[in-house]
Order: structure tokens, then C-alpha cells, then sequence
């Protein structure tokens, strides 16, 4: 059911068109957290657990009073009374879901190393830090619960009171005995577990924030570097107990975000609270090692897979069954980032029954949360990495495996086996053309001609396919999960006297390129130039409704609401166009920022007219407002289903264990675009993050919960060297829930790529008898994966 | 103690403790917030300068070791005509997203390309390899050094 037609008119939408957010980021001029200058503002400094798990018997701040320029310091007590409620969890995915409060400052206890336990307020960022060391704290260190089979086992209990270190379980079994009749009847059942790492988000630039209150007429801004001033706004609102009308958050430039800005933190609602004690501007700037203990990590769960085939390998039946790491406490959406994977480990395949069931445990890490893809790089990565396994049971080829199992494209709309309908997918076309750009024929025969010289420099082929969900979200479905929130999106649309235009949008762009972005689209509606249209966000005195940016969300929802907007616009425009023409509305037609009337070309207003006219309101016709402006609230009516084929071939030293990635391809279909150019961007930044989980990254901690890879020397961010050129294509099948046709692309590589390279280093060395090697696939787990399958030179 | 830098072209001196590392001069003490700071074990690059037309990362040095030294950062880079080619490079090739590493990088190729006059892809990789970008997977980075390099 493939669209092809674009409802796009103007020439604008679909050009590789410059960013206009580069200027300021080439030159200096933009302003992140850390550039404000705010003069007399106080500096924190966090007192961090040095323990994972510790009990508190006391703690002595006179030391840290006595530094230089320290003008306050606070145990956990002394600010005991300041919150109205615990940090935020806005997704209680089940009514007995267990959920410890957790306040900015710990009282009585540490649950991981990074809880604050006090704070230093001085004067500069240096005596603050200086204070730090001032603090004598009374810790009774604790038997740290570090994984997750120790946590599920509660041979020791995190929070006592709630008995018990399991948080939830989540149970999606739309026919238990069904799947159980498709296992028995199976002619192949494959099964396997996989581990999906802890990850370090690492946005390039830490997190941040600073306060500014005005004591005497109650107001308050909250600067700070995150992904979603809005839910920030209600929710910090909520925990300090200020009003919210009083409360202004303002994201400034943002440095990359990853999901891991998308939260609400200890030290944002805790700079509020001593502005507000203080009186004066107060913040406090994250620093690189601080981050390992302050912000979210992501993934981090343990998954089996089985999958249920015929004799001709057509799947019957998926069942998917997984113990995830919340970490110490639940944050902000952390119980719901598995639930975001749970309908879609049967991937882009055609399956009739479907179970998943998901368990999470706290431990006494670092908390975890969304990171790039939620959820869905681990269903993927588990479907993906189980279809390969699937292939080697049947006796055919990885592409073959995934042809035969495809949901066919007249099965479109689908109604999957776990409850979704698939808006549009194509999928073998997407596959096809993956292989063709990575040379698949070619690459096989070189692959067949190693093995049989008995080369010792295996080459490997990976296939992820995908699908993912984006577009969050109905909000009539997030209610079904439980969701503490809605998934709409608003817009306002301006034409200014002088034929300018503003838009102002409730997306929260921090590397997306939404200003140029959605300049293109209303400019190519109205037929003004891209440059004349400003794109107004991240500021909730600006733009005061919107539900920020994540989950590829911000062009099937917020650019969607813009497009409606420009329609009403137009509309109106028309309704006055036609007043000064002597003509109907529906007699009018704007191109190129002109009004004319169809069959009289003479008979023409230019938009710049009318929106002057609009503006003096000297003759509108009756009942029309002055001023051309319209403001829209969207809620989809589904999510949107982006998919692709990538492909990964490596090259593995049998001897070292080193994974070399030598080639890539993908072939990604998210519908319409705006930017070809901002898609390829996303597509090239997000294979590599996830190629960095295969290959590089992980939050490794010791057996006392400690991080041992918690700065970026030893936590392994890919540079140039490490990444190659990446060769990129695409097929268009626009979403039929959206009027523009789009998808979503922030994800899609993150997604894609993870299964991509370990099914490509698996199939390097499945000639030596190794079936599985975990992530990341570094030169010691891949020789130990070697030895331990008795094969290759030692 | 007392520092005096030419920075961008004009002498800057200032009273600094003796552990003020450059970066934090440059942003706390002249106002030059462009370059940034993205770690603290000077592996990302994002606070790079030049200092005496060499790429420095200026949180692995010291104010006062810059004492006396010509330093150029990201504000000083464009010139009257507009932005340094560096600059319009990245610019053209989408070689930027959030663009916080961007300054670091734009300084560091500048530095680049500079040293090495017949540069290749692989060049440009093994030259960048102190500077990360989590945003563009480096595609489009390295083909904007290749287009300034010419």
C-alpha cells in the first residue's frame, strides 16, 4: 500500500537544505548551560556516595564551612522539609508496581554510588568543589546487590520496605495456550539469551543546571540542558510544590541529549530549592566522571528469545522473557523503556502468537532510563540476533530466512500479534537494495574463498531488518500503559505584519535541526523564503504547551501539528484573500506566496497583502479576526513504523580477537523526508552508537558497585579512527496516519546496527564453533568465545 | 598570578590562581564560552584551541603555561569575509548536530589540515582521533576536512 504521491508542493520540502542552526554553533555564539553568565550566582558541589549501598550514621558539614568562599552546606536532613514530593516516576506501568522514594538528597541511606548525600553552596564552581572535601560523612557500608540475578535472588533487600528488590512484572500474552500449542508443534525451537550491557549515554556536553529566582514576586526560571522543559516544568512544579505559572524552564542550546536529558534529576530540583533559599541565582555544571553517578545509563538487561518455526523455517510463534536492571531507584519513564521494546520482539516478521513478559529489579547502580531507541534496539537485537540463529537451524542463508518471514505488503495496515497495527511497510525491496550497496554476492563468494584457504582473518556478514515504533504517542494508548502523560504535540503558526513568520513549537530540538526543519515546511506551504521563518522552542514562556522531544517523536507529532497549523492558516489567509479579490475561498489557490483565482490570473494578492491586511484590520470580513495566527494540538492516531536493512561485514583476527568493522550498508525507509541531508546525519550518527555497543562501550562495574569505566578514557566513545564510511540509501513509504507521510529517524540506526555487527562477528566465527559472543565484542571476549568453542590458534 | 595571552589578537592579562587550567580562563575569566568542555580527562577535544597556531586541547594546560602564547579559539576563527573555510565546511557538509563538540573540532582540523598538505580519509581519522562527536558518526566531519583541505 505504498503512497507515492508527496503532499508536497512548494520545492522546498525534500532539498538538502543548510542548517540554519550552524552559524551560531560554528562560531561560539550559541549558549550552552555552562556559557550563561549569571552574575552572583552560588556553585554546588554534590557529596556523592563513594558506596554502593551504605548506611548513614552521620554526617559532619562544619569542615566544608570553613573553606574559602562556602556559604552553605546540607546534609540530607537539613533539607528534609524543602520537598513537597519524592523525584518524579511518571510510569507506574502496574497498579503494584513497587517504587521507593527517592529524594534529591539521600537521608539514612546511600543506594549507589553517586546518591547525593549533602551539598556545598560557594561561591565559585572551584570552592565549591574544594568544599566537597570538607564533608565527613559516617558511612556503614552495605552489601552491594550489583546484578540482576543477585537483586531477583533478594538475598539482600535494597529498600527494605518494600521486602523485596523486584519493581514489577509485566505479562503481554495474548493467547498463552496457543503459543504453547505453536512450541510444541515446532519443527525448529531456537533458544537463546543475550545481555544487553549498561550503557553511558555520553552526550558530549554534561548536564547542567541554573536557577533564577525573583524573591519577591515568587517568579523562577530553571535553566538547564534538557530534552523536555515542559514535562519539566509540571513535574518540578510538582516535586518542589512551587506554582507553575510562576515556574519558567528554559533549555538553552543543548549538547546532544540521547534520552539521557530526557529525565527529571536531583540537582535540577535541588538548585530550585536553594535559589530559593539563597535568594539567589544558583547552579551547578556536571562533570564528566560525575555523570557515571548522576545521569541515567540505558539498556542493561538480560533477555531470552525463543522463536517457534515450521520446517521451512516460517515462524509460528515468539516468545520473549527479560530481567531489566531499573537501577537504585525508578526514574522518570525507566519502567516503561521496556515496555517500548514489548510489541515488537517478533520484529517485521509475520507471526501469529506472541508473548513477552518482563520482570525489572533494582540493583544498587547507577539508575537506568531511556537511551537512543528504548527499548526497541533490544527487541530488535534479540529478534535479529534469534532469526540468525533461526537460518543455521534451517540450513539457509540470513537474507533468505528474513524473506520468507517478512509481513507481506498487502498485509498493510497489520494487525500485529501483540496488539499494534503496522501503519505501511515494504520490506524486501528495503533488504534488497542493503545488499546490493554492501556487494552481498561478492562479499559471500570472498567469505567461502577464506574459509576454504583457511584463512585465520575471518570475514563476517551481519543483516539486522528492522522495524521500530516512533512517533510517540496516541495518548489514548499511553493511558492503557499506564503512562503518566499525554503524546500530543502543539504548534502555532504567525504571519507577521511584515509577511514574516514565526512558529513556535512544543518539540525541543538539541542537535535535530528542528529550525531548519520546520522553516522548510511551513515555507514550502506558504511559499516564503525558509530564512524568513523563525522557529521559536524550549523556552515555556515562549512556547508554554508542548511535550518536548524523544522517541523519534518530534516530526510525526510536533512537525505534524505545524503542518495543520500552516493549513488553518492558509485557510484563514484564504477567507481574507478572498474578501479583497471579490471572490469565494474555495476559488483560491496559493502558490508561491501568492493568492490567485483559479481560472483569472490576473485576479492575485500576494500573501504579504493579506497578512498586512490582517494586521490593520481595517476591512476583514465579518466575523474574521484580526491577525494571521493559528495554534494546533495533535494527538496521532497511531505510532508510525520506520524500518530499513542494514548490513555489516567484519573482518576478525583469529589470533587477537580484534573485530575490525570493514564495510556498511543501510537501506532505511522513514517515509516522506523534509532534509535528506538531516536524515543521512541521524542515520550516520546513530549506527555508530550502536556499533559502539557491539564492538566498544560498556558501564563496567566491580562486585562493589563501583564503575570502573566512568570517564570517557576509559569508557570507550568511538572516535574517526575507530569508524568507517558508512553507505546509505533509502525507500519511501510514506505512514498513512500522518498528513505529511513521515515516519521517524533519530533511532533507526542505534537500532539497526547493534544486531547488524554481532550477527556479522557471530558468522566470522561460526566456522570455529562459536554460536554467540556477548557485548561488547572486545579482542578478550572474542578469543575467550573462541577457546571456550575449542577452536582457533591459541 | 598574573597572565598575560594574546587571544584572538589582542593581549589579554589577568589574575589567576595557579591552578586555573586554560580552558577555564578562556570561559570564566575572558568570556569566551565557545570553547568547551566535555571531560575531564582531557579524551574528548572539545575545549581545543590553537596556541601559537598549534591544536591545544586548553584543559590539559595550565593559564599560566599559555603565558606569553598567541591563542586563537573558536570566536577568533571567522574573519571580516565571513567564516573561516574550516567553518563554511562544516557548515556545507552537515558536519555538525548539536555542534558542543563542533568548536573543539573545527580548531583541531584547522590544526589539521594545516600540518598535513595531502591528507586522505584516513588521515583525517588517525589526525581527529583526540576529538569526539557523538552526534554525526564522523561521516560528514571527515568530509568537510577533506573539502577545506583542498
Amino acid at each position: 500500500m505504498t503512497v507515492t504521491e508527496t503532499p508536497f508542493a512548494g520545492g522546498i520540502v525534500g532539498e538538502a537544505r543548510l542548517r540554519k542552526e550552524d552559524p551560531a554553533l560554528l562560531t561560539g555564539e550559541a549558549k550552552f548551560i555552562d556559557d550563561l553568565d549569571l552574575p552572583g550566582a552560588l556553585w554546588v558541589a554534590c557529596v556523592r556516595s563513594p558506596h554502593a549501598h551504605a548506611r548513614i550514621n552521620g554526617i559532619d558539614t562544619s569542615g566544608a564551612l570553613a573553606v574559602d568562599g562556602v556559604v552553605a552546606a546540607y546534609s540530607g536532613g537539613d533539607l528534609a522539609d524543602t520537598w513537597a514530593a519524592p523525584l518524579p516516576c511518571a510510569w507506574p506501568v502496574t497498579d503494584d508496581m513497587k517504587n521507593p522514594a527517592h529524594f534529591p538528597v539521600a537521608q539514612g541511606k546511600a543506594n549507589y554510588a553517586g546518591d547525593i548525600v549533602a551539598v556545598v553552596v560557594a561561591t565559585s564552581r572551584f570552592a565549591a568543589a574544594d568544599g566537597l572535601e570538607g564533608v565527613v560523612v559516617d558511612y556503614e557500608p552495605l552489601d552491594a546487590v550489583v546484578s540482576i540475578e543477585e537483586a531477583e535472588s533478594d538475598r539482600v533487600v535494597i529498600h527494605e520496605d518494600l521486602g523485596t528488590n523486584v519493581s514489577y512484572e509485566w505479562p503481554l500474552i495474548p493467547d498463552p495456550e496457543g503459543v504453547d500449542a505453536a512450541f510444541e508443534a515446532a519443527a525448529h525451537h531456537i533458544t537463546e539469551t543475550y545481555v544487553h550491557q549498561r550503557l553511558i549515554p555520553a552526550p558530549m556536553e554534561p548536564r547542567g543546571v541554573a536557577v533564577v529566582p525573583a524573591p519577591h514576586n515568587g517568579d523562577m526560571t530553571l535553566y538547564s540542558s534538557t530534552q523536555i522543559p515542559h514535562v519539566l516544568k509540571v513535574m518540578a512544579a510538582l516535586t518542589l510544590g512551587v506554582p507553575e505559572q510562576k515556574l519558567r524552564v528554559v533549555a538553552p542550546s543543548v549538547g546532544g541529549g540521547f534520552g539521557c536529558k530526557l529525565n527529571v534529576y536531583a540537582e535540577e530540583i535541588l538548585c530550585m530549592a536553594l535559589a530559593q533559599r539563597h535568594g539567589v541565582p544558583v547552579r551547578w555544571t556536571e562533570s564528566r566522571t560525575e555523570a557515571a553517578g548522576s545521569t541515567i545509563q540505558g539498556r542493561a538487561q538480560r533477555q531470552t528469545i525463543e522463536l517457534a518455526a515450521d520446517a521451512d523455517g516460517k515462524l509460528t510463534a515468539v516468545r520473549a522473557t527479560l530481567l531489566a536492571d531499573m537501577g537504585a531507584y525508578l526514574q522518570l519513564v525507566a519502567p516503561g523503556v521496556p515496555l517500548l521494546g514489548a510489541f515488537l520482539y517478533h520484529g517485521l516478521y509475520d507471526v501469529p502468537l506472541y508473548s513477552f513478559t518482563c520482570k525489572s529489579v533494582f540493583t544498587n547502580l547507577t539508575p537506568t532510563d531511556a537511551y537512543r531507541g528504548a527499548g526497541r534496539p533490544e527487541a530488535t537485537y534479540a529478534i535479529e540476533r534469534g532469526m540468525d540463529a533461526l537460518a543455521v537451524a534451517v540450513g539457509v542463508g540470513a537474507d533468505e530466512i528474513r524473506s520468507r518471514n517478512f509481513i507481506p505488503t498487502e498485509k498493510f495496515p497489520y494487525d500485529s500479534p501483540a496488539g499494534l497495527v503496522f501503519d505501511s511497510g515494504n520490506y524486501q525491496p528495503a533488504l534488497d537494495r542493503a545488499k546490493e550497496l554492501i556487494g552481498w554476492d561478492a562479499r559471500m563468494a570472498e567469505q567461502a574463498e577464506r574459509r576454504a584457504a583457511g584463512s585465520t582473518t575471518h570475514l563476517g556478514l551481519g543483516i539486522s531488518t528492522y522495524v521500530e515504533m516512533c512517533g510517540l504517542a496516541p495518548s489514548r494508548v499511553l493511558a492503557s500503559l499506564n503512562y503518566g502523560a499525554g503524546g500530543w504535540e502543539s504548534a502555532t503558526v504567525r504571519v507577521l505584519p511584515t509577511c514574516k513568520v514565526q512558529v513556535v513549537t512544543g518539540t525541543t530540538p538539541h542537535g535535530q535541526g528542528h529550525e531548519t526543519c520546520w522553516s522548510m515546511i511551513v515555507a514550502d506551504r506558504l511559499g516564503v523564503d525558509p530564512d524568513d521563518v523563525e522557529v521559536l522552542h524550549s523556552d515555556t514562556a515562549i512556547s508554554p504547551l508542548g511535550m518536548d522531544t524523544y522517541g523519534s517523536r518530534s516530526l510525526s507529532v510536533g512537525g505534524t501539528a505545524i503542518w495543520m497549523a500552516t493549513e488553518k492558516v492558509v485557510e484563514k489567509a484564504a477567507t481574507i484573500a478572498a474578501h479583497m479579490l471579490e471572490a469565494s475561498p474555495e476559488d483560491l489557490e496559493l502558490t508561491g506566496g501568492v493568492f490567485s483565482v483559479k481560472g483569472s490570473p490576473d485576479a492575485e494578492v500576494p500573501l504579504a497583502g493579506v497578512a498586512f491586511a490582517a494586521f490593520t484590520a481595517h476591512d476583514l470580513p465579518d466575523g474574521v479576526e484580526p491577525n494571521l495566527q493559528a495554534q494546533v494540538t495533535w494527538d496521532p492516531p497511531n505510532f508510525t513504523f520506520p524500518f530499513g536493512a542494514h548490513i555489516a561485514v567484519v573482518e576478525i583476527d583469529e589470533a587477537t580477537g580484534a573485530v575490525d568493522l570493514v564495510d556498511y550498508a543501510a537501506c532505511d525507509d522513514c517515509g516522506n523526508q523534509i532534509n535528506p541531508m538531516i536524515v543521512e546525519g541521524q542515520i550516520h550518527g546513530g549506527i555508530v552508537q550502536g556499533v559502539a555497543q557491539a564492538l566498544w562501550e560498556e558501564a563496567v562495574y566491580d562486585e562493589d558497585g563501583q564503575c570502573r569505566s566512568a570517564n570517557l578514557a576509559d569508557y570507550l566513545v568511538p572516535s574517526a579512527a575507530e569508524c568507517i564510511e558508512m553507505k546509505l540509501d533509502h525507500t519511501v513509504t510514506p505512514s498513512p496516519t500522518n498528513p505529511m507521510g513521515v515516519k521517524g529517524i533519530g533511532e533507526a540506526g542505534t537500532i539497526a546496527s547493534t544486531p547488524a555487527v554481532m550477527n556479522a562477528v557471530v558468522d566470522a566465527l561460526r566456522p570455529l564453533g562459536v554460536t554467540g559472543v556477548a557485548m561488547p565484542a572486545s579482542p578478550m571476549t572474542v578469543r575467550r568465545a573462541i577457546e571456550a568453542a575449542g577452536g582457533g590458534a591459541s | 598570578m598574573e597572565v598575560s595571552v594574546t587571544v584572538n589578537g589582542q593581549v589579554r592579562t589577568a589574575d589567576v590562581e595557579p591552578r586555573t587550567l586554560l580552558a577555564h580562563f578562556l570561559r570564566d575569566d575572558l568570556g569566551l564560552t565557545g570553547t568547551n568542555i566535555g571531560c575531564d580527562t582531557s579524551s574528548c577535544g572539545a575545549c581545543t584551541v590553537l596556541v601559537d597556531g598549534r591544536s591545544a586541547k586548553s584543559c590539559t594546560m595550565l593559564a599560566v603555561q599559555a603565558d606569553g602564547a598567541d591563542v586563537t579559539t573558536i570566536e577568533g576563527l571567522a574573519g571580516e569575509d565571513g567564516l573561516h573555510p574550516m567553518q563554511e565546511a562544516f557548515h556545507e557538509c552537515h558536519a555538525l548536530q548539536c555542534g558542543y563538540c563542533t568548536p573543539g573540532m573545527v580548531m583541531a582540523a584547522v590544526s589539521l589540515v594545516d600540518e598535513y598538505s595531502d591528507l586522505d580519509a584516513d588521515g583525517v581519522r588517525e589526525g581527529l582521533e583526540g576529538n569526539l562527536c557523538r552526534c554525526t558518526g564522523y561521516q560528514n566531519i571527515v568530509k568537510a576536512v577533506l573539502a577545506a583541505s583542498e
